[in-house]
């Protein structure tokens, strides 16, 4: 493999994705950081100064981590999953297709820009949360590699995503009936000790739920799970889902005739 | 050297659609290389093979000696294609569609933005170039992909159906830029419905049909093979029926135009002599058809006379 050729082929990826996602602002920026503010109005100001305080935490700071990493995972998936079926349907993936790029750099590429955004809108998400309640990164370390992995984990499940997609609506279906209720019960909101036995152990198949409760270990300090599960569960998700992207870019599944 | 070599080359899509049954042809480095055949022949499966679009049943193909199984990256950075259907995103500006296009190839960008700018110029889109491509005309989003194909300065540059709806202006001007990249030592292979444009650009040509050859040879021999031309001739006078003219196949047209089939090798100037002595007086001749059009025609239309059940 030509590593130059490949390295300028992943800037050029990434750059490109970096001006798509800034071209767009209006739909990649702004809709996350008007959500996450009334989520942060709603649930944290107006219902949480009625629930009282979680796990020695008052309910806003509680869920602000949980706000962040839901904003990071679904805008990481988001973003590669419309900008690569995007290229699919209209075609101009063919541009990469044709180029000597190997497909780990086109995967590499598009992983990078979702996370690029994820990180980007969970940035903002976390100014915003500032101005509802106080944050202090306990675990730096563990606050930022977990929202990386994470972000990772959602960028390549949305280059499958795009890669398997036939029409538009098939975008939105992973994301609705999977992602979206993944996360609303990956202890976003709540931490598990309040649920009956039963569900606590449901719960802890929800790989999303040891993303939150890490990433809410390393801004608060407190969490749910072992942090070192977290870090297993997370990595393995990355080298099952990279593995899978390559199967099916080298397949040319959904790309080549 | 040959530019592309490809050896029983086939394709059967899981529909069970036999697209290619075995295709074998070489394209000899810097030639100007016509692919040709009916709709739904089996060329751009082929061209989507040799550029990893699609993937093939069996065979081999090897560009510039690279094979596309052993050795797919080198066989890749001597490839530039211009597809058929325009696949630009539309949403990104004309100058970064070639800049990024670069970059796949691993060109670094301050080289990306030079050759941008000569190749843009040179098709006459430098000035669209902070332009969307959806904010461009049909020929101009031709004319950006045909930039966008030689921003790596490929040896091999496949162009299908480069010209399709583009005014014949613009289209003339696109076989000079063709012929001058070629003079340059490109290679090009060329595929396309308008045959004037082939039998004006290619020195070479193949002819497929239902997924075989049918034809493959210098220009010059294919059209020699041609045994009958059919001219129009525009009459000074009006005439009121076709002349009887002994050895010649005559059809009146209109009352200024006959049409006259000739057999290969025949001499021109009997038919003159004939129609002078009758009191016919001509003052223009043109082919009916162009050359390679009537030996196309001949061909696939022969093809299919062949076929069993044809004849009903």
């Amino acid at each position: 493999m030509n590593i130059a050729l490949n390295w300028v082929g992943l800037r050029t990826i990434v750059i490109k994705e970096i001006v798509r996602v800034l071209r767009i602002w209006v739909q990649t920026i702004v809709p996350p950081a008007i959500t996450m503010t009334l989520y942060f109005i709603i649930f944290g100001n107006l219902i949480g100064s009625r629930i009282g305080p979680m796990d020695g935490y008052d309910y806003m700071q509680y869920i602000a981590p949980g706000l962040i990493m839901m904003s990071v995972i679904t805008n990481s998936y988001g973003n590669v999953v419309s900008s690569f079926f995007g290229a699919k349907f209209a075609r101009h993936v063919e541009e990469m297709l044709v180029s000597p790029m190997s497909n780990a750099t086109i995967i590499l590429g598009h992983v990078a820009g979702g996370v690029i955004r994820g990180l980007l809108v969970g940035a903002l998400v976390t100014v915003i949360a500032l101005f509802f309640t106080e944050l202090r990164i306990e675990h730096p370390l563990v606050t930022f590699s977990m929202v990386l992995l994470s972000s990772t984990v959602f960028a390549l499940a949305g280059f499958i995503n795009a890669m398997f997609a036939r029409k538009f609506d098939d975008i939105s279906i992973i994301p609705t009936f999977v992602l979206t209720p993944l996360t609303y019960l990956g202890g976003v909101f709540y931490s598990i000790s309040l649920l009956p036995e039963f569900w606590q152990k449901v719960s802890l198949a929800n790989p999303i739920l040891y993303m939150v409760n890490a990433f809410r270990y390393g801004i608060l300090g407190t969490s749910d799970i072992t942090i070192t599960h977290a870090y297993v569960i997370v990595l393995l998700f990355v080298a099952i889902l990279f593995s899978t992207c390559m199967l099916l870019m080298n397949r040319g599944v959904g790309i080549r005739g | 050297m040959h530019a592309l070599s490809i050896r029983d080359l086939r394709k059967t899509y899981p529909n069970g659609v036999e697209a290619l049954k075995g295709i074998d042809f070489t394209v000899d480095a810097g030639d100007f290389y016509a692919l040709l055949g009916p709709n739904g022949a089996g060329k751009t499966t082929a061209i989507g093979i040799i550029c990893s679009l699609t993937q093939k049943s069996s065979g081999s193909v090897e560009i510039f000696g690279h094979s596309i199984d052993r050795e797919l990256e080198a066989a890749k950075s001597c490839l530039g294609l211009v597809p058929q259907e325009v696949n630009l995103n539309l949403f990104d500006t004309v100058l970064n569609i070639v800049v990024n296009q670069a970059g796949y190839y691993g060109i670094p960008r301050r080289l990306a933005h030079e050759r941008a700018e000569k190749y843009l110029t040179a098709l006459r889109l430098w000035d669209k170039r902070s332009e969307p491509a959806r904010n461009l005309s049909g020929g101009m989003k031709r004319r950006l992909m045909i930039a966008r194909a030689l921003i790596h300065e490929p040896k091999l540059l496949i162009l299908d159906e480069p010209t399709a709806g583009v005014d014949i202006e613009i289209r003339r001007s696109m076989w000079e830029f063709m012929r001058e990249i070629n003079r340059a030592g490109t290679t090009i292979i060329l595929t396309t419905h308008y045959l004037e444009e082939a039998e004006s650009l290619c020195r070479h040509v193949a002819i497929i049909d239902e997924g075989t050859i049918i034809e493959n040879a210098s220009m010059s021999s294919v059209l020699r093979k041609l045994q009958r031309e059919v001219f129009v001739l525009s009459l000074r006078d009006a005439v009121s029926e076709a002349p009887q003219l002994d050895g010649f196949e005559v059809t009146r047209i209109d009352e200024c135009e006959l049409e006259v089939a000739i057999d290969a090798g025949k001499d021109l100037n009997r038919l003159f002599a004939a129609l002078s002595a009758q009191g016919i007086s001509v003052i223009s001749l043109r082919n009916k058809a162009n050359r390679l059009e009537e030996m196309f025609m001949g061909l696939v239309e022969g093809k299919q006379a062949t076929r069993p059940g044809a004849a009903a």
